[in-house]
């Protein structure tokens, strides 16, 4: 059970990294490119927006080494079934990859997912051969209809996206693992590491964020921490930990003691 | 003349493709998508397509998000 044997496959594709990473809410650009380097991720997500057209020469892709990610452009901003196909056809023809991440949502308010019109975009995108990576409620009819439909991962929210409240439910989480064969990604809702660390220790395939980096004091020093806790945390789960007892059990011998 | 790019009445010379027109906002093919009045402009498709009078175009690329 060696770490390097232990790749994440999404879509065919193998991964070292757990950890992904979004590229919205940087100071800069070269901040954007050295979190990034540091956060060891190799899943990058991106938005697609229209080019300004008295923009300057400086874009996002200008500062980041394409050789080293797999861009798996979003649908954020999409409220309908419709907008999100187009949009993902829209990033397929500037990417030239087929890797997505389907977001379709409800509510300003919450960015909670309409898991109605989710479904009916994953079913049009499944068809015309993308890979389709949803973010979904955590809900496990949800997952398992995602699944179904032939989505390559599964992604529920810990949380609303950027409040940093961590996994709200990991008993959810759990009971969609236990009913999902599709790697399951938690997306949205992590604040700090131990947050990361525990989505990875309840067994979930892997880890994304964005503002928990991008937003910390020290972008840097918090993509750092990211990395070593969905390491941690999935060597955690795949050591196995104790069960929980509610009373004591002394580590050290009670044989030998003195008197 | 007149087109609609990325949501502005812009004008265009007549006997326009999209190529000539990505050219002349200095835009790099590459890293973009065009969709003609909502249906995608395959790149390889970009020196022939011509645009009309009244067109719907959007030009658009990849930024930060999560």
């Amino acid at each position: 059970m060696t770490e390097s044997a232990d790749k994440l496959i999404i879509g065919g594709r193998e991964f070292s990294s757990r950890l992904m990473v979004g590229t919205g809410k940087y100071a800069s650009f070269e901040q954007t490119a050295r979190a990034l380097e540091i956060s060891g991720a190799e899943i990058i997500t991106v938005a697609v927006r229209r080019v300004n057209l008295d923009r300057s020469k400086e874009s996002l892709l200008d500062y980041i080494d394409l050789k080293k990610y797999t861009l798996l452009p979003n649908t954020a901003g999409c409220y309908t079934a419709d907008d999100a196909v187009r949009t993902c056809r829209l990033a397929r023809e500037a990417g030239m990859s087929d890797f997505v991440k389907l977001e379709v949502l409800g509510d300003e308010k919450t960015l909670f997912p309409d898991n109605e019109e989710l479904l009916k975009a994953a079913k049009i995108l499944v068809s015309e051969g993308f890979t389709v990576l949803p973010y979904c409620s955590d809900d496990v009819i949800v997952c398992k209809k995602l699944e179904d439909l032939g989505c390559a991962a599964v992604m529920p929210l810990g949380a609303p996206i950027g409040s940093g409240l961590g996994i709200r439910n990991p008993y959810n989480i759990r009971i969609i693992l236990e009913n999902v064969r599709v790697p399951v990604i938690v997306d949205a809702g992590v604040g700090s590491a131990s947050d990361a660390a525990i989505a990875m220790e309840l067994g979930c395939a892997g880890v994304l964020m964005n503002t928990a980096i991008a937003g910390a004091q020290d972008p840097l020093a918090m993509a750092e921490a990211m990395k070593l806790a969905v390491i941690a945390g999935r060597l955690s789960f795949r050591a196995g930990r104790i069960p929980r007892k509610l009373y004591a059990n002394a580590s050290s011998p009670l044989d030998g003691l003195i008197g | 003349m007149q087109i609609v790019l990325n949501g502005e009445s812009v004008e265009a010379a007549v006997g326009s493709t999209v190529a000539t027109l990505l050219k002349q906002l200095g835009i790099s093919r590459e890293r973009v998508a065009v969709e003609l009045n909502t249906d995608i402009v395959p790149k390889a498709g970009y020196e022939t397509q011509l645009i009309a009078d009244g067109d719907k175009i959007e030009i658009v690329h990849f930024v930060g998000g999560g």
